[in-house]
């Protein structure tokens, strides 16, 4: 029978765990009692109080400015409670015991004063009270033990639970490799030690149980054949993984990815890919880029492609238009304005570049230059970032051929673009010749376009790509 | 003064199972170490390295450090109300959080940065302070500096040149300092006065100071001159060579670790996230077609996210949904320019394609991002 005293502070909390009961002979005057019948027998935890202990340079309080745990959580010796200031001081306040915080006697921004109680900590009564001292020092050992340890100049650090383990096995913590915080020395690390050590059959680390799967494919085959023989089959093994499932909220650039998606997901996309010979592309860029670089710009493929695509809705101008929330009215956009995919530390961004329809190839490289350091430097403003009216995606630089891209509402077409390969290709004359081949992938909104304007935009793109001299033909 | 570079030595005295005897064993009561870094991150890493590694019982450790242009915020404090945000991204300043309590602080190379590591039982700050006057004295004994009460070391009695901070953990404790040698005054200045008004918070504040550089009192003063003097200050009062030792804080082999916690230091987690709750209650005044909005804003801000927020606008000004949706999207996201701007730009893409409603909506948001 264990006596539940009920808590006499303004935030009345009962405490959940059944089997905790308080040494306090004050809770025998309080007249609400409940008396818990408890089945399994677990001992009773006895309520400690930390107290703060002193800062030095003869400091009496200091501010509570931020707790790393709460009333609940379980501690153990040298975790760290909270973080507390005085006069341009920041001290980490850790725990002397192992247990569960059951009192947190500070708020935040509250004083807290030397030698008064911090936290309430309960600790398990079979360990008995911790005394007051940091328990850093190693068991009884051999003098010679001891002068090893001086040598080598650190402290095992080790909870009073695991030194006790580690005395009942007769093991010396300083043949114990710690794995814990400060290489302190865990329950896990005599475990396995033991086990080294006895040869002791337990839980296997995740990587021992990863058997190559052609071992197992080279066995079975001789099983048909021998009858007679039993091939042992190994018996399953509980795998030790001590991986979480962590779940955090959906904030930040992933919220605003799943709005964009969301709405995209109410256009019927279609796809449409071709293949694209820029082995006379990457022929004239090798030409231009040292001018280019004169000029202090960095010339990719991009201002091509966006220049190229530019030209195309020239011709096709229902690709640069917006279909209205009712499906009554198709809006044809003068500018073409057009979008850029940028994967930043963030997450994806899609800058746009502004009435590419006047600007030269060039322009567009400058342009995407400022883009591109901004959107890595995460100083991209508003403007930069709305008014797309198509867009187009080169995931190719990371890697890929064929994509399926979804369109950025309220646009009507986007385009993937894949990595430029070095592929053999047919020629006019029937050889095989060395071709730099990219894939494009298309996709539209098949409310208002339809397959053949996007075949016929497509194709004039690639002409003008595969042949950039008759860009010149069309350049405005 | 020797400069002693480290090469394969594992010297380090720290929690590591180094088989080998080191020499640390043979260097008794005190090691000076500078960093060939000058990224604040790294060697404020170090800092966190030492503190939670190195065995301080037998020796103590006197770090010396520059920065490139930093802005240092103290643990617990609140960079939008300490220092010019919008400034420092212009200026491609760095902006940084200590484990330290204390103010804020402007590091460039003019400024030198000392860390005195003892156990927690050794830590007493005013020792330290009062060696280092001891060493600028040495060098030049004309120089009127003292220690006040409130750890500063002021020069003729008025002007601040040094500023303190400190760090205690269970065992160990560090103590760190700064030192105006030659350092840029006027972005000093410019960068450590924050625009913002209206921001309510608990948050430590700084304590604005008038400061000057040694280097005005005495031109033939250098960074290098104050570090070797400080150096040879320390050697003398612990008994140990005047030898400094130069450490790479991106050295992994040396300082198993390191990478990481330079890492933390960047996150914008530990930056910004760690400002204790504040609130903004303020008044964006927006020009709209030949006419000028007040509109109020209170907004929450825990753990550098927005907690709560409320923007007063004129009625039908944009549409109710609208409204909403901007309210609940900035809910719980960063108070932070660049994810308000990716989020008002997304939900741009949502709403009828109306220029008026567009131009609005740019506006408010340009306004509401002008605030972080």
């Amino acid at each position: 029978v264990c006596i539940h005293r009920v808590r006499s502070c303004s935030s009345v909390r009962f405490i959940k765990s059944k089997y905790v009961c308080v040494f306090d002979k004050s809770a025998l005057k309080f007249s609400h009692q409940q008396r818990l019948f408890r089945t399994s027998a677990v001992s009773c935890g006895q309520i400690v109080q930390f107290k703060l202990s002193d800062i030095g340079e003869g400091i009496t309080e200091v501010t509570v400015k931020e707790w790393y745990i709460k009333e609940g959580d379980s501690v153990s010796q040298f975790d760290s409670i909270c973080e507390v200031q005085s006069d341009k001081a920041s001290v980490t306040i850790t725990s002397r015991y192992d247990g569960i915080i059951r009192k947190l006697h500070y708020s935040i921004d509250d004083i807290a004063f030397v030698g008064k109680p911090l936290v309430d900590i309960e600790i398990d009564a079979s360990k008995g009270v911790a005394s007051e001292e940091d328990v850093v020092e190693t068991p009884p050992m051999s003098h010679e033990e001891h002068t090893h340890q001086e040598i080598k100049g650190h402290k095992t650090l080790a909870t009073p639970a695991v030194r006790r383990l580690a005395m009942e096995n007769n093991i010396k913590l300083s043949e114990v490799v710690g794995t814990g915080k400060d290489n302190r020395i865990l329950k896990e690390d005599i475990l396995n030690y033991l086990a080294k050590q006895t040869g002791a059959i337990l839980p296997p680390s995740p990587k021992a149980e990863i058997v190559p799967p052609q071992r197992r494919a080279e066995a079975v085959p001789a099983a048909p054949k021998d009858k007679a023989r039993k091939i042992p089959v190994p018996a399953p093994r509980p795998i030790a993984f001590a991986g979480k499932d962590k779940t955090e909220p959906v904030t930040g650039f992933q919220k605003a990815m799943v709005k964009t998606m969301s709405a995209a997901l109410k256009i019927p996309h279609f796809g449409y890919s071709d293949e694209i010979d820029l082995t006379q592309l990457v022929q004239l860029r090798e030409e231009l880029k040292p001018l280019a670089e004169m000029r202090g710009v960095k010339l990719s493929f991009m201002p091509f492609f966006i220049k190229a695509a530019s030209l195309g809705l020239l011709q096709y101008p229902i690709l640069n238009a917006s279909l209205d929330e009712n499906c009554q009215n198709v809006t044809y956009k003068a500018s073409h304005n057009i979008g850029v995919a940028m994967d930043t530390e963030q997450g994806l961004i899609v800058p746009n570049v502004k009435n590419v329809q006047v600007c030269s190839v060039f322009d567009i490289a400058v342009e995407l230059n400022r883009l591109q350091s901004l959107g890595s430097a995460g100083q991209l403003g508003t403007s930069d970032l709305t008014g797309g009216t198509f867009t187009l995606s080169n995931i190719g630089t990371i890697g890929g051929t064929y994509a399926k891209p979804v369109i950025l509402p309220p646009e009507v077409a986007i385009g993937a673009l894949g990595k430029i390969q070095v592929l053999p290709r047919f020629n006019s004359k029937g050889e095989v010749v060395k071709a730099q081949i990219m894939n494009v992938s298309w996709s539209a909104d098949h409310r208002i376009i339809d397959g053949a304007t996007m075949a016929r935009f497509s194709n004039l793109w690639k002409s003008y790509l595969e042949n950039p001299a008759s860009m010149l033909l069309d350049l405005k | 003064m020797v400069l002693q570079s480290l090469k394969n030595c594992l010297w380090l005295p720290c929690v590591l199972r180094t088989p080998k005897a080191c020499f640390w064993s043979t260097a008794s009561g005190g090691l000076i170490i500078q960093s060939v870094s000058n990224d604040v991150y790294q060697n404020l890493a170090v800092e966190d390295w030492i503190h939670d590694h190195m065995d301080l019982e037998k020796q103590q450790v006197l770090f010396l450090w520059r920065n490139s242009p930093a802005v240092v915020i103290g643990r617990h404090q609140n960079p939008w109300q300490e220092c010019n945000l919008k400034l420092l991204r212009q200026k491609n300043i760095k902006l940084a959080r200590r484990r330290s309590g204390g103010g804020t602080v402007y590091h460039d190379l003019g400024n030198i940065n000392l860390t005195f590591f003892t156990t927690r039982k050794k830590y007493e700050r005013m020792e330290n302070l009062k060696l280092v006057v001891k060493a600028l004295k040495a060098l030049r004994p004309q120089l009127d500096v003292h220690v006040t009460d409130r750890y500063d070391i002021l020069l003729d009695r008025k002007y601040k040149i040094s500023g303190t901070a400190a760090k205690l953990g269970r065992t160990s404790a560090y103590h760190h300092c700064t030192l105006l040698c030659n350092a840029d005054k006027f972005v000093l200045s410019s960068v450590l006065k924050s625009p913002f008004k209206g921001l309510k918070s608990n948050a430590t504040p700084s304590v604005p100071a008038l400061v000057k550089n040694l280097f005005e009192e005495d031109p033939s003063l250098t960074s290098e001159m104050l570090l070797d003097a400080i150096a040879k200050e320390y050697a003398m009062q612990h008994q140990i060579d005047h030898h400094i030792t130069l450490i790479n804080p991106a050295d992994e082999t040396l300082l198993p670790g390191i990478s990481n916690k330079t890492k933390e230091l960047q996150t914008w987690e530990w930056v910004y996230g760690k400002t204790p709750k504040f609130s903004i209650s303020t008044c964006l005044n927006m020009v709209y077609k030949d006419s000028v909005l007040d509109v109020k804003v209170n907004m929450d801000v825990k753990h550098g996210r927005i907690e709560v927020c409320n923007i007063d606008l004129p009625e039908q000004w944009l549409p109710p949904g609208l409204y909403s949706e901007l309210v609940k999207s900035l809910t719980g996201s960063k108070f932070c320019p660049n994810e308000t701007t990716t989020l008002v730009t997304t939900l741009l893409r949502l709403c009828p394609q109306d220029d008026e409603l567009h131009s609005r909506w740019r506006l408010l948001c340009e306004n509401m991002i002008r605030l972080m």
